[in-house]
């Protein structure tokens, strides 16, 4: 039976302001879906809450991942279970190497009832696989002896999220704009290796602002999110449509959601009474 | 386990003075040594609050009378190795209980090399003159305080290691001080080093009981003669209901080099002096502090990088990180005096809150009376990032595998300058076994 990752009705707030307001979302493994929408909409919270970010309460709604109840479990825990998020401003760890980071989470993830303590996987076999891996990536060693994002640059912290990805293969993966920030040689390398790393074996939720990386990972489903809501479900043409043309026909389309929009916005500029 | 070392209630009282005097057999020197620090000891009372140096270090909780100069005891139980020395190769080691040495070994070879490595009761019986010439003359003065005048009266045991003129000791040497339940230890440290010679000391303290009480008031000193090198490392590690005292100090003589590690991680309350005089030109000295607290415990380090010659740099890392209700004080000063031109110092404390109750003093200075001199000092304090702990978890961390991650990466940049894998194992370790999870 193929894994699903099944969101309904999410409603998230921050800080008691709500952000997400009843998001549908039903992602298949295997599958790859384009998730798109203005500034603001909503689309890294709806990451932040798949993955249990602490300070993103589910106010309404559910997420499983096949029979499990994903809001039950602890941030860790979802990761094991196989979710996995490349940040959009993914976090520096100074003082951890990065590789020494991949092998602890690459151990966890690979054996989910490891307990505190137990052996890491072996060094050598670790250090094998990601010299290969990083080959592949066309990423020098040394990089893997850096602390975790610290000092990286932009693009160098989106190459690390995408080796982590390549280590830790999770069942569903969502990519929040892992193409931004990276040049147009880096782009079409993080394109294919994306490519290469999913395939059949991972659903994949990208959400991104340029096309390039829909190029090579063409998304089977496009959505669009606007004021806390998926307000249009298409194909690639829907992507390559709001790549040309931009937001307006769907703003037009759907008011009640640009409302919502805003009165997000507003809310964000008007001084605190 | 018993209380095996309180014999007497005489405490450190004149009559307790007079019969440590006639219990060993030592030479006029030192008695008279012994005899001018126990006045100064009697005539001085505990220091309060009012003083600069404590006023952040309340000690009105330790009673100096439920505590006395330590009996020679058998310890009842097996003693630990120490951390330190674990995968070393050791050219010697010592380990003392309750102040009194109870095993002392140094390899033939170094033996052969004139390397002296002895409790202070054999090296008095060999080199009397060495003992006679450094103990308490050159570095600690046992006028200074309460304290380092009640060591100076009463030490019993404690260590002493010399390294003769050129020679280059590759082993490391081990010393290991442990306290039983309501023990004292008074131990001194004396290291000698010659002209041109080099030698590395693991020197480490531990309790049997983590919670007993005890006292520990002792004194380390350092002395280095021109163009020697030292590598000292130093891990505290009494158990959390001993009270610890030290004054430590290192002179170095001209184009000497002294890397100095210092572990904090035990005691329920801490009062160390950690100086290090520069007094030959082209001397360097690195300190690098790590420490952990925890419960409640209070660790207060006074460091003083003195620059007494030109030339000379010195570079003290101190980094903390603290939880639960502990605390810490950091005051460091570099002094440098009207002759040390071209001076180059640096120190700088960061400290790591992990809760919220937790607080950490940093207290910097600068005392310059030259005017070619680069000095630069910081310090910084800040809590454990919650971005961190989830980003870590993203990855498969539990919440308490990513805390003691960041915290362990936090002190990674003092690990990287600490030479010796075992002791960068050791501490990693012991912090990361102590780190605990927090909402
Ligand atoms: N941790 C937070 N604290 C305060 N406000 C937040 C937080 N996270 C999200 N928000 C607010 O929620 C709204 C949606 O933000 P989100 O980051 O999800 O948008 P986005 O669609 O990812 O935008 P972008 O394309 O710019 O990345 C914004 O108004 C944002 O300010
Ligand atoms: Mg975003």
């Amino acid at each position: 039976m193929t894994d699903v990752l099944k969101i309904e009705n999410l409603h998230v707030a921050v800080e008691g302001k709500p952000i997400l307001k009843g998001v549908n979302l039903t992602i298949k493994r295997g599958e790859i879906h384009a998730l798109m929408g203005p500034n603001g909409s909503g689309k890294s919270t709806l990451g932040f809450a798949i993955m249990g970010h602490p300070n993103y309460e589910i106010t309404a709604g559910s997420i499983h991942l096949n029979d499990q109840d994903v809001l039950e479990m602890a941030v860790d825990e979802r990761a094991r279970a196989g979710l996995f998020l490349a940040l959009q401003r993914p976090v520096s760890i100074p003082g951890v190497r990065l590789a020494d980071f991949l092998r602890h989470a690459t151990t966890n993830v690979r054996n989910p009832d490891r307990k505190e303590g137990e052996e890491l996987i072996p060094m050598r076999e670790f250090r094998k696989e990601i010299k290969d891996k990083m080959n592949h990536l066309s990423m020098d060693m040394e990089f893997a002896r850096r602390y975790v994002n610290d000092g990286f640059s932009g693009g160098e912290m989106k190459r690390a999220e995408i080796l982590q990805l390549a280590m830790l293969q999770p069942k569903f993966a969502i990519l929040d704009e892992t193409d931004s920030g990276l040049d147009a040689d880096a782009v079409r390398l993080a394109s294919q290796s994306i490519a290469d790393i999913g395939g059949e074996n991972m659903g994949l939720l990208i959400i991104t602002h340029h096309d390039k990386l829909l190029e090579h990972n063409p998304p089977q489903f496009a959505h669009v999110m606007l004021g806390g809501k998926i307000v249009e479900t298409g194909t690639v043409k829907l992507a390559q449509e709001l790549h040309t043309d931009g937001y307006d026909r769907i703003r037009k389309a759907y008011p009640e959601a640009a409302a919502a929009e805003l009165e997000m916005n507003e809310e964000e500029v008007s001084p605190a009474v | 386990m018993s209380a095996s070392t309180v014999t007497e209630v005489e405490g450190f009282s004149p009559a307790a003075f007079d019969r440590l005097i006639e219990s060993r057999n030592e030479p006029a020197w030192l008695q008279e040594l012994r005899q001018s620090a126990f006045d100064t000891f009697q005539s001085m009372s505990l220091p309060s609050r009012k003083e600069e140096e404590w006023m952040r270090t309340d000690i009105r909780m330790f009673h100096l009378d439920k505590f006395a100069v330590p009996e020679q005891v058998k310890p009842e139980v097996e003693l630990p190795l120490g951390v330190l020395r674990q995968g070393v190769d050791v050219g010697g080691s010592i380990v003392s209980y309750n102040g009194h040495t109870v095993e002392s070994n140094l390899s033939e070879e170094l033996r052969q090399q004139g390397v002296i490595f002895g409790s202070i009761a054999e090296v008095l019986e060999q080199r009397p003159e060495l003992l006679e010439k450094y103990l308490l003359t050159k570095a600690v003065d046992p006028h200074f305080d309460k304290f380092s005048s009640l060591h100076a009266a009463f030490f019993t045991g404690g260590q002493v290691l010399y390294v003769p003129k050129n020679t280059v000791v590759k082993q490391p040497l081990h010393a290991l001080s442990v306290l039983g339940p309501g023990g004292v230890d008074l131990g001194h440290t004396l290291v000698i080093v010659e002209e041109g010679a080099e030698v590395t000391m693991l020197n480490e303290t531990a309790s049997l009981d983590n919670k007993a009480p005890g006292m520990h008031c002792g004194a380390i000193e350092l002395i280095q003669h021109p163009n020697s090198h030292l590598r000292y490392i130093n891990l505290q590690n009494w158990g959390q209901g001993v009270w610890h005292f030290a004054h430590q100090k290192a002179i170095v003589e001209r184009d000497s080099t002294l890397y100095w590690t210092i572990g904090a991680l035990g005691s329920r309350l801490s009062k160390v002096n950690q100086h290090v005089a520069l007094v030959g030109e082209g001397a360097y000295c690195e300190v690098n502090g790590v420490m952990f607290t925890e419960g409640k415990q209070h660790l207060s380090y006074h460091t003083l990088q003195h620059h007494e010659a030109p030339s000379c740099r010195s570079n003290f890392l101190y980094k903390t990180a603290l939880q639960d209700h502990s605390r810490t004080v950091w005051r460091g000063m570099i002094k440098v005096d009207n002759a040390a031109q071209k001076t180059d110092g640096y120190q700088r404390n960061d400290n790591l809150i992990l809760t919220e109750h937790a607080r950490a003093d940093s207290i910097p200075g600068l005392e310059i009376e030259a005017d070619d001199v680069r000095c630069t000092h910081g310090a910084t304090t800040g809590k454990i990032d919650e971005e961190q702990i989830f980003y870590a978890q993203t990855r498969g961390f539990t919440r308490k595998e990513a805390m003691r991650a960041i915290v362990i990466g936090f002190f990674q940049q003092v690990f990287d300058r600490i030479p010796l894998e075992s002791v960068r194992d050791a501490l990693g370790n012991a912090i990361a076994s102590r780190v605990r999870e927090y909402e």
